[in-house]
C-alpha cells in the first residue's frame, strides 16, 4: 500500500472454508455473472461445480467451495442473492450433517507390477476400473477432497499419467432440504 | 390473427407502457430500425448528444431530479463501450437507468463484425442486470423486466441490447400487466421486522449521545421518505448528519443539521460520530470516504443501520442491528412506534441528551468551514457562497463535476429539498456535472440549473455545450477555474512534497470565447468585487451560459481527514497540517 488513496484494516482474521451452494436459472451469462462475482470482487474459488439439475423449471445447481473471513464470506452469500437469475443461496456447513463428495478419473501408466501396487493403494476408497490395458488403468474413484489429494500425492510415484476431477458437491443429510429465504 | 409488431416499434411502445417522455442517445449502424421508428412517437423526445457517456450522465441527472428512471439510446460497439462510464457511475451512485443498446445482428455475433463488441460481457459488472435479447417474442417483456429491476430495490442501472434483425422481425408484444406477478417477487416485504423496531426503539430511548448518519438512500426511497426522516428528527431532536448523496434530504439549514461528514465533512459531524453512543445510519453505506481509518470508526457506539440492500449491511462496518427495508417503510413504522410508547419524547428525553448538544455546540464554534477571504483574489469558497446567496430563493438545481470545487460545493451550498443536488460520488467521474445537468434541464424545463464545475473536470464532457444550445437548455456551467486539477494538487502539496506532477493545465482554452464558439453566452469573473455582478448577469440570461470565475490557484480544501487517521484527527487548516500528517499516514493517503 505504498502511498495508495487508501487506508486499510490491521485487524487479521481468520479464514474460514465453506461450500456455497446457488440455485440459478440456467440461461446465458449465469454462470459468468457468479464467477465474475467472485473476481470482480476479490473471493476465493477453490473449485466449482455446475449442472442443470431440474429441466422442467430450467434451474442449474452450482457448487463452490470458497474460503475467506466471517465478513467476506457473509457477503458473498449476499451478493450472490442480489443476481437477477440466482433463485437461493445455502452455506453447507463443514459439518456432520453434510455430506461432501468429489469424483476423479485417474490414469496410471506404468509396469505392471505397479499398475497392481497402484490399484490396491485405492483399495481404500471406493473405485472403479473403468478402462484396463496392459500399460495402464483408469480409475473412478469418488471420496473427499482430502481423500483424493492424498491418493494422487501416492499415485504419482506409480506413474500417475493424468488427473480430472469434479470439484466438491455436498448435500445436508437427513430429510432437509434447503428452502428459498 | 394476433397484432404482431417489430422489434423497433416494441421498444417505442415498452417507452410508452412505462411513462418515458424523453430518451438520451446518439444513432449509429445497429440502431437505425429503432431511430426510424422515432418519427411515429411524438410523444418520445430524443435528446441528441454529442458522446454517449453524455448520454448516460444526463440520463442519471434526469433520473435524479426526477425520481423517474434515465432512458439512453446507444448504437453496438463504442456506442456501448462509451456508455460504460456512466453506467458504472449509475450502479454506484444507485441510480436507476434503462440502456438500450444495439447490436450487430445475431448472424454476425462473434465473428468480429464491424462494431461489434461483447456488450453484455463489458456491462455485466456495472449493471444490476443485462440481457442479450435473441428471439423478438422476448423483447418486450424482457424490456419491461429491464424497468422493474432498475426502479426497485436498490436502484441501478440495466441493460438491454438488440441485434439489429430482432430490431426488424416482427412478433408477439406483452402487456405489463401479464409481468405483475414477477413484480410481486422483486418487491418482496421492506417494512422492517416488528422486532428489529423496538429494538430500535429502546436504543434510541436509552442513548444520550445520539447521531443520525443519513444518506442517498433516504433520497431514492421517494419524498415521503424525506418528509419521515424530517418528522423523525423532529420527534426525537437528535443532531444529524449526511452523506454527499444524501444531502437535501434533510434542511441543510436547519440547527439540528451537522452538515456533511466524511473527509471534508464538517467537524462537529465527524467528531459526534466518533464520540455518539448510538448511530443510526438510514440509507447510507459506510463508505471509506465516510469513515475515514476503519479500525478507530465510531469505537463506542451501538450502530442501527436501515438499508435495502442487504449486502450493504456488515459489509464494512459491523452493525448492531440491522433493519433490511425500504426507508420510507422502516420510517414509519419507526415514529409510530416512539410516538406510542414515548409519547413526548422529545420532551422527555431533552435532558438527557443536552450535555451532547452543549458538546456539539463547541466542535461547531470552531466553524471548521471557515476560510480567510480576500479582497484581491476570488477565493472559491466565497464564490460558492456568493452563488448560494443569490440562488437560494430561487429553488435551483444543482450538479458538480468531481474535485475541490465539489467539496466546495457541498459544504457552502445549503440544499433544503431532495433532488436538487446531483453529484458523482461513488465513482468520482469527472464530466459528469455538465451532462447531468443536461439531463436535470430537460426533466425540469422552468427551473434554474447549474453545474458548479472544475476547468479540468468540465473539459471532459464539455461538447455537451453544444447539446444544451440545440435544445434551448439554460444551464449554467460555473467554473471554480484554479487552472488545476485542485484536488491532486492539493494532495500533491500534502504528501508529496510539492511535487505537482501533471496537475497543472498549461494550455486551457479561454472559456468565454469557448462559450461563443457553442452559441452560448459567456462571463468571466476575475475580482471578487466583480462576483456579485456577474453572477446577476449570469442569471439574467435565458440560454447556457459558460462563467468562468477566476479563483485562487493554491487554496486548499478544508476541513479534511488525512487517511489512515479517525474522524476525531481532522486536519482544519494549512497551519494543522505538518504537525497531524505524520510519514505513517503519507504512506496510507
Amino acid at each position: 500500500m505504498e502511498k495508495s488513496a487508501y487506508s486499510f484494516s490491521t485487524k487479521k482474521e481468520k479464514v474460514e472454508n465453506h461450500i456455497i451452494v446457488v440455485w440459478v436459472d440456467n440461461e446465458a451469462g449465469v454462470l459468468a455473472r457468479v464467477v465474475g462475482l467472485f473476481s470482480g470482487r476479490g473471493y476465493n474459488i477453490d473449485s466449482l461445480t455446475v449442472a442443470k439439475v431440474d429441466k422442467k423449471k430450467n434451474i442449474s445447481r452450482i457448487t463452490i467451495a470458497t474460503s475467506g473471513t466471517f465478513q467476506v464470506i457473509q457477503q458473498i452469500k449476499l451478493q450472490l442473492g442480489k443476481l437477477i437469475p440466482v433463485h437461493k443461496v445455502a452455506d453447507f456447513p463443514k459439518n456432520k450433517k453434510t455430506i461432501l463428495r468429489e469424483m476423479a478419473l485417474l490414469k496410471v501408466v506404468s509396469s505392471k507390477a505397479k499398475l497392481e501396487k497402484a490399484r490396491k493403494l485405492c483399495k481404500k476408497y471406493k473405485y472403479t476400473i473403468l478402462d484396463k490395458t496392459e500399460k495402464s488403468l483408469v480409475l473412478e474413484i469418488s471420496a473427499l477432497k482430502k481423500e483424493i489429494d492424498e491418493l494422487v500425492k501416492k499415485l504419482q510415484p506409480l506413474g500417475l499419467a493424468s488427473t480430472s476431477r469434479t470439484g466438491v458437491v455436498a448435500m445436508t443429510k437427513g430429510s432437509e432440504v434447503y428452502k428459498q429465504q | 390473427m394476433v397484432n404482431l409488431m417489430s422489434g423497433a416499434e416494441m421498444v417505442f411502445q415498452v417507452l410508452k407502457d412505462q411513462g418515458v417522455n424523453h430518451i438520451f442517445g446518439y444513432p449509429g449502424g445497429a440502431v437505425l430500425p429503432i431511430y426510424d421508428e422515432l418519427k411515429n412517437h411524438p410523444k418520445i423526445k430524443h435528446i441528441l448528444v454529442r458522446h454517449e457517456q453524455g448520454a448516460g450522465h444526463a440520463a442519471e441527472g434526469y433520473a435524479r431530479s426526477s425520481g423517474k428512471p434515465g432512458v439512453l439510446l446507444v448504437t453496438s460497439g463504442p456506442g456501448a463501450t462509451n456508455a460504460v462510464t456512466a453506467l458504472t457511475d449509475a450502479y454506484m451512485d444507485s441510480v436507476p437507468l434503462v440502456c438500450i443498446s444495439g447490436q450487430v445482428p445475431t448472424h454476425l455475433i462473434g465473428t468480429d463484425a464491424f462494431q461489434e463488441c461483447d456488450t453484455t460481457g463489458i456491462t455485466r459488472p456495472c449493471t444490476k442486470h443485462n440481457w442479450l435479447v435473441k428471439d423478438v417474442n422476448k423483447l418486450s417483456s424482457i424490456l419491461h423486466k429491464a424497468f422493474l429491476v432498475a426502479t426497485t430495490g436498490r436502484p441501478g442501472p440495466v441493460l438491454v441490447d438488440i441485434p439489429k434483425d430482432i430490431q426488424f422481425k416482427k412478433g408477439k408484444y406483452t402487456q405489463v400487466k401479464a409481468l405483475k406477478k414477477q413484480e410481486k417477487k422483486l418487491n418482496i416485504k421492506l417494512n422492517g421486522e416488528d422486532n428489529s423496531i423496538k429494538k430500535a426503539v429502546e436504543l434510541i430511548k436509552k442513548s444520550s449521545k445520539p447521531i443520525f448518519y443519513t444518506g442517498g438512500g433516504v433520497i431514492n426511497s421517494g419524498p415521503k421518505a424525506t418528509e419521515l426522516l424530517r418528522e423523525l428528527v423532529s420527534i426525537t431532536r437528535f443532531p444529524i448528519t449526511s452523506t454527499l448523496q444524501g444531502l437535501g434530504a434533510f434542511p441543510g439549514s436547519d440547527n439540528q443539521f451537522l452538515g456533511m461528514l466524511g473527509m471534508h465533512g464538517t467537524y462537529e459531524a465527524n467528531n459526534a460520530m466518533h464520540d455518539c453512543d448510538l448511530m443510526i445510519n438510514i440509507g447510507a453505506r459506510f463508505d471509506d470516504r465516510i469513515t475515514g481509518k476503519i479500525d478507530e470508526f465510531s469505537p463506542e457506539s451501538k450502530k442501527i443501520h436501515i438499508d435495502i440492500d442487504p449486502s450493504s449491511i456488515n459489509k464494512n462496518v459491523n452493525v448492531d442491528l440491522a433493519i433490511v427495508g425500504d426507508v420510507k417503510l422502516v420510517l414509519k413504522k419507526l415514529i409510530s412506534s416512539i410516538k406510542e410508547k414515548y409519547p413526548n419524547f422529545a420532551e422527555s428525553n431533552k435532558q438527557k441528551i443536552s450535555s451532547w448538544w452543549k458538546q456539539i455546540e463547541v466542535w461547531r464554534k470552531k466553524n471548521s468551514l471557515g476560510f480567510v477571504n480576500s479582497k484581491k483574489v476570488i477565493k472559491p469558497q466565497h464564490a460558492v457562497q456568493r452563488l448560494y446567496e443569490l440562488t437560494k430563493a430561487q429553488d435551483a438545481f444543482i450538479t458538480t463535476e468531481v474535485g475541490q470545487h465539489q467539496m466546495w460545493a457541498a459544504q457552502h451550498y445549503k440544499f433544503n429539498k431532495p433532488n436538487r443536488w446531483m453529484t458523482s460520488g461513488g465513482l468520482g467521474t469527472m464530466g459528469y456535472g455538465l451532462p447531468a445537468a443536461i439531463g436535470v434541464q430537460v426533466a425540469n424545463p422552468e427551473k434554474l440549473v447549474i453545474d458548479i464545475a472544475g476547468e479540468a473536470s468540465v473539459l471532459m464532457t464539455m461538447q455537451e455545450m453544444s447539446t444544451a444550445v440545440q435544445y434551448n437548455l439554460p444551464i449554467k456551467i460555473f467554473i471554480l477555474n484554479n487552472q488545476y486539477m485542485g484536488m491532486v494538487r492539493q494532495w500533491q502539496e500534502l504528501l508529496h512534497e510539492k511535487n505537482y506532477s501533471e496537475s497543472y493545465t498549461a494550455a486551457l482554452p479561454d472559456f468565454v470565447k469557448l462559450a461563443e464558439a457553442y452559441g452560448c453566452v459567456g462571463l468571466r469573473a476575475n475580482k471578487p468585487e466583480e462576483l456579485d455582478e456577474k453572477i446577476a448577469e449570469m442569471l439574467a440570461v435565458n440560454k447556457p451560459v459558460i462563467f468562468d470565475c477566476v479563483v485562487d490557484k493554491m487554496e486548499n480544501c478544508y476541513p479534511m481527514i488525512p487517511s489512515g487517521k479517525p474522524h476525531n484527527q481532522m486536519l482544519l487548516g494549512d497551519k494543522d497540517k505538518e504537525d497531524k500528517i505524520s510519514e505513517e499516514g503519507k504512506v496510507l493517503v
